[in-house]
């Protein structure tokens, strides 16, 4: 029996995340609830997405309604012990709603943390950083045209233990767009850099994609500065590529054009929504990305086909290696997954490419669990 | 990535244009002001500041104050586009157009015609139009539409600071004369702009909301009058796609017609006068490409066609409002033959 009340909170998804609506709860009041449990539904002008109970616990008190938007930090519900009076949960949300107010007036509640930029062997890089912790932090590292904000869903879960750093590779994001080398190794050298700009000298990386490519890569050419790899989706463990969608998404410069390439990265197309097909086409417009595109798809993927595939280093790396991915990935295939030992691969269903953002949770127990084991 | 005003988003257009580019320069009225005159330098930056702080750093020979003569200095700068350099000159106020109409529509406008295909016209003519700033009859027009008549003329209007220097850049780059409109009452709006150069390419479309049951096609400072509007409908469960062309020269036509094939209903805001302007001319298009799957007829907000009012309750009355746009939005979803 535990006396502490547990505030449920509206989650900060992304940098430009300051509102979201609860679309649905999927329970009533009253209900038991298991950690991770699905519990309700909130859409964010992006993405809709499942909000999963932080705690085990009775959930108490909901204090929005379906259909009520409110902003980053806002209460949402209450969980506790049933052994807890009536009168405590009742002051507890009384004094929640003041403290928020007074702290959304004074400084914006939904500020968070703010992208930073390293110099990284004379590259500008942008990163974001999240969360505190002994040990070597978590490193985060996106694919071919993604930037720090697709682990959105996962950085924040994943903060809550350890640090955790999401940088944008050379070409992408905020980073930089001009004179870069484009091959999975320059990009390694590139989060080596990184590593070295902000002080970190050991660290769990966890790449997605092509970034998982890099992460592995990373690994085999330093060993000491990994501590563990975490691969979504992975390039680097088999030729197979589904360059339609490289291409595509090089060539795509109009709306109707990105929302189509977009929507091979989900299990659930229906998820690709307007703003994000607009956050993509803005990123495409900045001066140089058109030609920073080109130059890591050519070395990346040369002919057609992965360039630099590592599944027979796997074994005498000597750092953990574990591999996550979505059954119904249309852009590496899932069957690559079997380059790793089958105790550490995980391949989850109704998922695709974004496996971390359609199964965000599920995704981030098997990250933390992995990371915690591998410190 | 931070927040910036149109003004702001403008001025750092031309700025890193400027250092991009040696042969970009920017010409007009008190561009800089304080030219041959004891005083401060770089007193203006043009009458609300757009182009402040650029004089300073590229010099007069880069930032040009002209005399108050639009025909002499816009020829100037199209003779400079035709040999050589990009300039970005600054007609103040549209309503100037007139006096220097053939350098624009029967020099630069046919240059690249006239000279087969051998020549190349860079300038960006940056100018003010709209109403709403309480200035009176002849400094509240909007014009465009008298450009967008003139093939060999590229026509922007941008409606927020993210279009604006994402199409100023575009603008810049482009080989053709290019008129660049800018709302005089947008100058102070703010949003989230890149840090960095972008271009949005000319000809395509911005869908600003997508919904089911009307299309609304806006320009310029209406685009935002359109969202409002359409915000508003949401919550009594008609829900709108808002279509920003952008540039009214080339016309996204596409866009438009596919964007009223899925709804079938569509509302065209328009700022300039009625007759012979953006909305009947976007009303033909759908007419003639769209008819089977228009369940309506076509609404059009315009002002009405007369000069713009002095009287501030006047000019209130003149402008389309959200509140307009909304019930013609009602009454082409509700119409019943």
């Amino acid at each position: 029996m535990s006396n502490e009340i547990k505030a449920l909170t509206m989650p900060k998804w992304g940098l430009a995340m300051t509102e979201g609506a609860v679309t649905s709860w999927l329970v009533d009041e009253g209900v038991e609830l298991r950690e991770g449990e699905e519990i309700l539904e909130i859409e964010t002008t992006k993405i809709t997405n499942v909000y999963e109970s932080p705690v085990a616990g009775k959930l108490r008190r909901r204090t929005v309604e379906a259909g009520q938007t409110v902003p980053v930090g806002a209460l949402l519900g209450v969980i506790a012990d049933a052994s807890v009076p009536e009168i405590d949960i009742d002051a507890f949300i009384t004094k929640f709603q003041e403290e928020f107010a007074v702290e959304a007036a004074e400084a914006g509640a939904s500020a968070g943390p703010e992208p930073q930029f390293a110099e990284a062997g004379g590259r500008r890089l942008r990163y974001l950083v999240m969360g505190q912790g002994e040990g070597a932090p978590l490193v985060m590292i996106h694919g071919f045209g993604g930037d720090l904000n697709n682990w959105q869903f996962n950085q924040p879960a994943l903060a809550e233990e350890r640090t955790v750093y999401a940088l944008d590779l050379p070409g992408h994001g905020g980073s930089v767009k001009q004179g870069i080398g484009g091959s999975v190794p320059d990009l390694a050298a590139a989060v080596r850099d990184f590593l070295d700009a902000v002080g970190i000298d050991r660290a769990h990386l966890c790449g997605h994609s092509m970034g998982g490519a890099i992460a592995l890569h990373l690994a085999t050419e330093e060993p000491a500065r990994v501590a563990s790899v975490t691969l979504v989706s992975s390039a680097g463990l088999g030729d197979e590529i589904n360059m339609d969608y490289i291409e595509g998404f090089i060539r795509a410069d109009k709306r109707k054009d990105m929302k189509s390439v977009l929507e091979k990265l989900f299990a659930d197309s229906s998820l690709v929504s307007r703003d994000m097909v607009e956050e993509l086409l803005k990123y495409k417009r900045l001066d140089g990305v058109p030609e920073a595109l080109r130059t890591i798809a050519e070395a990346t993927f040369p002919g057609g086909k992965q360039g630099h595939v590592l599944a027979d280093r796997v074994g005498s790396v000597g750092v953990p290696v574990q591999a996550i991915w979505g059954e119904v990935d249309e852009i590496v295939p899932a069957g690559h997954a079997e380059a790793i030992p089958e105790g550490s691969r995980h391949v989850l269903k109704n998922a695709g490419h974004m496996v971390h953002m359609e199964r965000a949770g599920e995704v981030n127990r098997i990250i933390s669990s992995f990371v915690t084991k591998a410190s | 990535m931070s927040k910036k005003s149109y003004r702001q988003a403008l001025n750092e257009a031309l700025a890193q244009e400027m250092r991009r580019d040696p042969t970009v320069i920017v010409m007009g009225e008190d561009n800089a002001g304080g030219m041959g005159a004891p005083g401060e330098d770089d007193a203006l930056g043009g009458v609300l500041g757009v182009t402040k702080g650029l004089m300073p750093e590229f010099g007069r020979d880069r930032v040009l104050d002209t005399p108050i003569t639009e025909s002499a200095f816009i020829g100037a700068a199209v003779g400079a586009a035709a040999t050589g350099l990009r300039p970005v000159a600054e007609l103040m106020f549209v309503d100037f157009l007139g006096v220097c109409f053939d350098q624009i529509f029967n020099q630069a406008a046919k240059f690249r015609y006239m000279f087969g295909g051998k020549a190349v016209t860079p300038v960006v003519i940056r100018t003010m139009y709209g109403a709403g700033f309480r200035a009176a009859s002849q400094h509240s027009q909007c014009l465009y539409p008298i450009f967008t008549h003139i093939p060999g003329l590229k026509v922007v209007i941008p409606s927020s600071p993210y279009e604006a220097k994402g199409l100023m850049i575009q603008s810049i780059r482009d080989n053709d004369p290019v008129i660049f409109l800018e709302h005089k009452v947008l100058y102070d709006e703010i949003e989230e702009v890149p840090d960095e150069p972008y271009t949005i390419p000319f000809g395509e479309a911005n869908l600003t909301r997508e919904g089911d049951d009307v299309t609304i096609v806006a320009f310029g400072r209406m685009v935002g009058f359109a969202n409002k509007a359409a915000d508003m409908l949401e919550k009594e469960g008609i829900t709108c796609t808002v279509v920003d062309p952008r540039t009214t020269s080339p016309l996204d036509e596409d866009t438009i017609i596919e964007a009223v094939e899925d709804t079938g209903r569509l509302v065209v805001v328009d700022e300039a006068s009625p007759r012979c302007g953006m909305a009947a001319d976007i009303s033909a298009l759908v007419a003639q490409n769209a008819f089977k799957a228009l369940k309506a007829p076509i609404r059009m907000v315009t002002p009405p066609h007369t000069p713009v009012p002095f009287a501030p309750q006047l000019e209130d009355a003149y402008i389309p409002t959200p509140e307009k746009i909304a019930d013609a939005v009602r009454q082409v979803t509700f119409w019943r033959e």
